[in-house]
């Protein structure tokens, strides 16, 4: 059987979803590729290489890939897929994006946020924001699967494989404008191993300095529930839930965050839980592993310096 | 200027669901509905589209049991002009439903098409991009910020990490996310007006669409519960149980 996997990468460099990835395709077992479109890309190809468990790196290095939009990129998979079983990436906002046209235009469902794979053709995925879990067998001769990162454990650097370039370039109508990304020091979401977040008990935007603080101190990822989104306090690429990311940290600090099912389904896999809440009653106490009854503006900057 | 919006019906998004005991499905009997969130979203930007000159029909469809007209009903409440009701009582996957709204858009021959980003029920995520592909339309999901002029659409779409700008040519396929703005409440008079609105019903036949099965749903469980911890009466406590019982810092 082989393999296609999408790599995950921003053209300077591969992102550790990829190495997730790869560690779920592993798991399927098979002869695993690792395409890499983009432009200028090189690094992310040879970090690809280098994945354990990968024996081929395919690029597609070309201007017309330089901002991944799905219109082409999967007229770029679909060229290759015919010489594969199984079609995979993240369920990140490339993957989102691009492998449901993949899979229509091979007449073929897609299986979303993949968390476990349980044989050949066999997986699960939550449905109803985690509160149940679908194993759904597939019918289909090429399957398509994205697959939840935070679920799988990403795989080594040990391998050795050998790159090809792919020559195909697919034009898009869709015009890539401009990019505006959060310039931030702090580790990203998906791969942070401590992630502070908070919700509307923040009260605004400017009290978030407390927790960026707090981060800094923990060299932690910045998080946030939907109401603090909604509410306009940060941007929506902090969003942790049903609708934002899905994270799986060490150690998730949930503060002034109430705990509504959307925002429980992002989080609840972490592995230990932290909240800070001055409502007793706020459903995240029953998920948490500690819980704190005290006001955050208080709690915090009191943490941050007994760090 | 014609905009067709796919629409889902749901269970509440306030309402937690739970799993049958045969392990079959969810049990949905009984179950407050809804319009799906982002479906909302998606019908409000159509009708403001509307409202603000540059569109000059919303049509509405959705693909389910008679019930489903029940959320045809207060998207027309919303501002919605018609509604197609495309009547089964299976359950289909998102490639199934973006056939039979390829042979919708074919009818309707719509400039843009605005999908909600993903039901919050099945969470797939699948089906604007299914359709846009079938139909060879580009899209813009997740959007934020939808323009419109005279060469086509400028969609600002949240990605990872931030925003991404994107202008195409139409038709198009354009998905909501939740910053696409803020639906409005339907006021009685307009819940009653929609009572009166067109709403055509079809069959799968009458479209002509041939469906497959893709997949069979083995089983569905609940998720591992997560037992709730201790809670700790100060700072001082928390910061000595993270150190020496967890060890995460």
């Amino acid at each position: 059987m082989a393999i296609l996997v999408l790599a995950e990468h921003d053209n300077a460099s591969l992102k550790l979803d990829t190495a997730k990835v790869v560690s779920a395709a592993t798991a399927i077992g098979g002869d695993v590729h690792v395409l890499v479109a983009g432009s200028a890309c090189a690094a992310a190809v040879t970090a690809a290489q280098a994945l354990t468990g990968v024996s081929k790196v395919l690029v597609a290095d070309a201007a017309a890939y330089e901002a991944q939009m799905a219109e082409n990129l999967s007229e770029l998979v679909l060229k290759l897929a015919g010489d594969y079983d199984y079609v995979v990436a993240a369920a990140t906002s490339v993957g989102k994006d691009t492998l449901p046209r993949v899979a229509a235009l091979l007449d073929v469902a897609q299986i979303s946020e993949v968390i476990e794979v349980v044989s050949a053709d066999t997986f699960v995925r939550p449905i109803y924001a985690g509160s149940a879990l679908a194993t759904v067998q597939s019918l289909d001769d090429t399957k398509v699967l994205t697959v939840r990162t935070s679920a799988f454990d990403a795989v080594g650097n040990e391998g050795s494989a050998e790159a090809v370039a792919v020559d195909f370039v697919a034009e898009a109508k869709t015009v890539f404008v401009s990019q505006t990304l959060t310039e931030s020091e702090r580790p990203e979401l998906g791969s942070a191993g401590v992630i502070v977040s908070g919700g509307r008990g923040m009260g605004s935007g400017e009290n978030f300095a407390i927790l960026e603080a707090l981060a800094d101190k923990m060299t932690a990822a910045v998080g946030a529930s939907r109401a603090a989104v909604d509410a306009g306090f940060v941007p929506n690429d902090l969003q942790v839930g049903q609708t934002g990311k899905i994270v799986a940290p060490d150690l998730y600090i949930a503060v002034g965050i109430s705990g509504a099912i959307q925002h429980l389904a992002g989080m609840k896999d972490s592995k230990v839980i932290v909240a800070i809440n001055k409502d007793p009653e706020a459903p995240i106490f029953q998920v948490a592993d500690y819980g704190l009854e005290a006001d955050l503006f208080d709690a915090i900057p009191e943490l941050t310096n007994l760090l | 200027m014609k905009v067709l919006v796919p629409v889902k019906r749901v269970v509440d998004a306030n309402v937690k669901v739970r799993v049958k005991a045969d392990n079959t499905n969810v049990d949905t009997a009984n179950l407050k509905m809804a319009l799906n969130p982002f479906c909302e979203i998606a019908v409000e930007e159509a009708v403001r589209l509307k409202e603000a000159g540059s569109a000059t029909e919303v049509v509405v469809v959705s693909i389910g049991a008679k019930a489903v007209q029940e959320q045809l009903r207060t998207s027309m409440a919303l501002g919605a002009d018609r509604a197609i009701h495309v009547q089964t009582d299976e359950e289909l996957v998102p490639l199934s439903i973006a056939k039979i709204l390829k042979a919708v858009q074919e009818k309707e021959q719509a400039d843009l098409v605005i999908f909600g980003k993903q039901s919050i029920d099945g969470d797939n995520n699948q089906t604007g991009q299914m359709l846009a592909a079938l139909t060879q339309m580009p899209q813009a999901t997740f959007a934020s910020e939808l323009k419109l002029s005279a060469d086509g659409a400028e969609v600002t779409r949240e990605v990872d990490g931030g925003l991404q700008t994107l202008k195409m040519p139409l038709p198009a396929v354009v998905t909501a996310d939740l910053r696409l703005n803020e639906p409005r409440y339907a006021s009685l008079p307009n819940i009653m007006k929609a009572k009166r609105k067109p709403l055509e019903t079809l069959s799968i036949d009458d479209l002509g669409v041939s469906l497959k099965a893709h997949q069979t749903i083995v089983k569905v469980t609940p998720p591992a519960e997560r037992q709730a911890g201790i809670m700790v009466s100060s700072v001082a406590e928390l910061v000595e149980k993270l150190k020496n019982e967890a060890k995460v810092i």
